[in-house]
């Protein structure tokens, strides 16, 4: 396994670190050789996270070291790192938004007591960099101006700024949309081609099998195996990751589409700026099937969901479900909407799903707590919740299954698996589900897939929205793309590839049979 | 009426200067993402200090050092709660309020025995006014004259120190390594964390310069603009100037308008004492005293469209747990 001859790029040895009870790093090793892309996959919680806050020194490990180019190195903090060449890459961007390119590249590396000198230098530098590894950007602009793409970039700039030479990116694409994650895997080739070592954290499996070289597997803190990439599978990387066999598509029966339970049509909103979130969007939900809603995030998905779940009020059109007609004169709250049986995942769990606060079984029953089934004459029955939340979390397969944990202290699988019981239990006929998988991992999708599509078959209307393509494409049965706020294109899910989905979501998809994008094309 | 408006931005200048000292100081600080309702504190405790020191050792400029300690001490205090240990910045700047309006007057009764004040100070013991060169002979001079030998010249240092510290400011912000820092850290501080720096030794460094701001107005108020220390002397200047700072929406310049306006409307309500207006009567002083804040009020309300702060502000800064 170890091989002296040459030193590798980044080393670690029998890295251990415990937060609490928690054994989030277990003896862990890696050697990555230098000038390869290195990737390291793993489920959420199986440690990947806290491995790479390690070698950037956000913590200290409890036992084992780190070696650099041969090298030895004590690294306590970020700064250690940076003076040790390491460099990274962010899953939630540390940029400083109302600053400018310029000054989110130099903070931290400013070259003086004054900045004067230093903006000088840093855009020469910069000019350099942007040469040559085709990272262009307008140093000038303001960062949250950007679209998240560049923003990365600008990561990406700052690493470099600083003399990385090892670059680690933390799921970079999470956000992206697939051209942006293709120029992004491009511009990690030209990287890796100046000598510059990468190493990928992702759970993607598509990536690691078209960018890296060598992929190492993380399992419930442990490194359970090193893997050259052309010698391995998608498949048996799932299998590593899990420890069990999965499959990446879902099983389901063609859908067999009845009435018509929820029909929008030509609704509009503005935000609080009068700017207009929602165009004009027309929809007809089916009892029976499930209907995706693919796009980049930030294009009218979440308040298409909450328009529609009654959270906010639409300002133009109308909705007509369960023989009732909302509109901007007639709306309905959130709660009226749950009484006509409409249920609500919400995108956002942390936010709007759970009070992280609470206890499962008082999380288990939010939006629901007037119910009959939980209240006494006066005082709220406790020990129904109680019964209620053991039994779904027998059903659900929630862990650890104690209803008084703190929702904040579950994983996000089972975090999800609270929300979607709670909204999925009570029978609704339409669910509106917004990212169900979102940070959850591959063991918890299965099994959320498997529920959504058996509400599906038991006659329900599902509306999904995804940001993951294989998701969308995995569960629906038909799909719509959005855009700017309106609905860009349509097909049926058997007819949806990556390619065109792509293309529709950034609106550069010109088919001369589909009018519809074409006039949207011309008009944004 | 021309002499009149003179003496009114003449008496503005001085209403002025401890605001915008405690505004600069509350700028420092909450650009760095530290709340400080505490300003009002700083102010009454260095005023104390520094009135009590000058009356023993008979220089203003003594006690100025002791009241920029007093004030810088408290500043850390606050650090040690907010920063260090994480605490709720509203209710750390709160205590700090209310600990030193009791104990300057305790410590005051204790030493002095009179009555919660300080002895009255004399001669090298305040901040003199500096009159300029010529200022007499130029008085006569049309127009001009007045400008220079009434409203410019005649001031104690310290107000010159207060408009001089308005440009500095900026210059600190904007054009310095640590200005880029300090700001950086009010909206994200973990981008600071991960680009190498310490975020918890700028934001007290941060506080280190606001304590300093804020020991130059409370020694303002009792060794310069009154000969000694009273109870209560602050009476909510710190609370205008953390209102002029969110008026000026956290700039220095716009923040030093912010503090004349508000020094201007004060300078008119004592002028307007006892003064009947035709038609109306007597205006009561109240009525105008209280215009800065209504103001703010109004002008935050729409007219000057939103105040958004730093990002990060009042946020204790936390590692994010992976």
């Amino acid at each position: 396994m170890t091989n002296k001859t040459m030193p590798y790029a980044i080393e670690l040895r029998d890295i251990s670190k415990r937060f609490g009870a928690v054994q989030a790093n277990k003896d862990i090793c890696l050697q990555v050789a230098a000038g390869t892309i290195h990737g390291i996959i793993g489920e959420n919680g199986a440690g990947k996270s806290t491995l790479m806050s390690i070698i950037y020194g956000f913590y200290e490990a409890d036992s084992g070291h780190i070696e650099v180019d041969g090298q030895r190195v004590q690294i306590r903090s970020s700064e250690d790192a940076i003076q040790a060449g390491i460099g990274m890459v962010h899953q939630h961007f540390m940029l400083v938004e109302t600053f400018t390119v310029l000054e989110n590249v130099m903070l931290g590396a400013e070259g003086g007591a004054l900045l004067k000198q230093g903006i000088d230098a840093a855009r020469i530098e910069l000019q350099r960099l942007a040469e040559e590894y085709s990272l262009d950007i307008d140093v000038d602009a303001i960062v949250e101006e950007l679209p998240v793409g560049l923003q990365q970039r600008v990561e990406i700039l700052k690493a470099l700024y600083r003399g990385a030479r090892i670059l680690i990116l933390d799921e970079p694409t999470g956000v992206l949309t697939p051209q942006e994650a293709d120029h992004l895997f491009r511009i990690l080739k030209a990287l890796k081609e100046q000598g510059v070592t990468v190493l990928l954290i992702t759970h993607k499996l598509r990536e690691i099998m078209a960018s890296t070289d060598n992929v190492s597997v993380m399992r419930q803190g442990e490194m359970v195996a090193h893997r050259e990439t052309a010698h391995t599978s998608k498949e048996e990387l799932a299998e590593l990751m899990v420890g069990k066999k999965v499959r990446l598509t879902v099983n389901k029966d063609e859908a067999k589409p009845s009435q018509v339970l929820l029909s929008a049509k030509h609704v509009s909103q503005f935000d609080s700026q009068g700017v207009k979130r929602l165009k004009d969007v027309s929809l007809e939900l089916r009892a029976g099937e499930i209907l995706g809603i693919a796009g980049v995030s930030g294009n009218g998905q979440s308040e298409l969901l909450n328009v529609l779940s009654g959270i906010t009020t639409m300002d133009e059109g109308e909705i007509e479900f369960a023989g009732e007609t909302i509109s901007a004169k007639t709306p309905k709250n959130a709660a009226q909407m749950r009484d006509l049986k409409m249920a609500h995942v919400p995108e956002d769990r942390h936010k709007m799903g759970l009070v992280t606060g609470f206890e499962a079984y008082e999380a288990a029953v939010l939006g629901y707590h007037n119910s009959a089934a939980y209240n006494g004459k006066i005082l709220m029955n406790r020990q129904a919740m109680l019964d209620e939340c053991k039994t779904r979390m027998a059903a659900w397969d929630v862990r650890p299954p104690n209803p008084h944990l703190k929702t904040a202290n579950f994983s996000g699988g089972n975090q999800q698996k609270i929300v979607i019981a709670r909204e999925v239990e009570q029978n609704p006929d339409v669910l509106l589900i917004g990212q169900p998988t979102r940070g959850v991992d591959i063991g918890a999708i299965e099994n959320i897939h498997e529920q959504i599509v058996k509400l599906r078959d038991s006659g329900k209307a599902i509306l999904l929205v995804s940001v993951e393509l294989d998701e969308i494409m995995a569960l629906s049965d038909r799909i719509l793309v959005m855009f700017d706020g309106a609905v860009v294109g349509q097909l049926d899910a058997k007819d949806a590839d990556e390619r065109t989905l792509g293309l529709m979501m950034a609106n550069a998809f010109t088919d001369p049979d589909s009018e519809q994008s074409n006039e949207k094309g011309a008009a944004v | 009426m021309f002499e009149t408006l003179v003496l009114m931005l003449d008496a503005t200048m001085r209403v002025s200067t401890p605001l915008i000292l405690a505004a600069l100081a509350g700028l420092y600080s909450e650009r760095a993402g530290i709340v400080d309702i505490g300003l009002e504190g700083k102010i009454l405790g260095s005023a104390f200090a520094a009135a009590a020191a000058a009356a023993v050792f008979g220089s203003a400029w003594i006690g100025l050092v002791f009241g920029i300690l007093a004030s810088v001490s408290l500043a850390m205090i606050h650090g040690f709660a907010c920063i260090t240990h994480r605490g709720d910045h509203i209710v750390s700047g709160v205590a700090i309020n209310t600990i030193v309006a009791g104990l300057t007057v305790t410590l005051s009764m204790h030493w002095f025995g009179m009555g919660g004040q300080t002895p009255a100070l004399s001669g090298d013991a305040r901040f003199l006014e500096i009159t300029f060169p010529f200022a007499d002979a130029l008085r006569d001079v049309p127009v001009l004259g007045l400008i220079y030998s009434d409203l410019l010249s005649g001031h104690n240092i310290l107000v010159y120190l207060a408009f001089l510290m308005v440009p500095v400011t900026y210059w600190v912000i904007y054009k310095t390594r640590f200005g880029l820092r300090l700001r950086a850290v009010g909206e994200n501080p973990h981008a600071v964390d991960t680009a190498g720096i310490s975020v918890a030794f700028i934001r007290y460094r941060a506080l280190i310069v606001c304590g300093i701001l804020c020991g130059l107005a409370g020694a303002y108020l009792s060794t310069a603009h009154n000969a000694g220390f009273l109870k209560d002397m602050s009476a909510g200047k710190g609370y205008m100037a953390l209102a002029a700072l969110i008026f000026g929406k956290w700039r220095p310049v716009p923040v030093l308008f912010a503090c004349l306006l508000f020094g201007f409307l004060d300078a008119v309500a004592i002028r307007m004492q006892g003064v009947v207006i035709p038609g109306i009567g007597e205006v009561p002083v109240q009525a105008i005293e209280v215009l800065p804040y209504v103001l703010t009020v109004l002008l935050l309300a729409g007219f000057i469209g939103k105040a958004v702060g730093p990002k990060a502000i009042g946020r204790p800064y936390v590692k994010e747990r992976a």
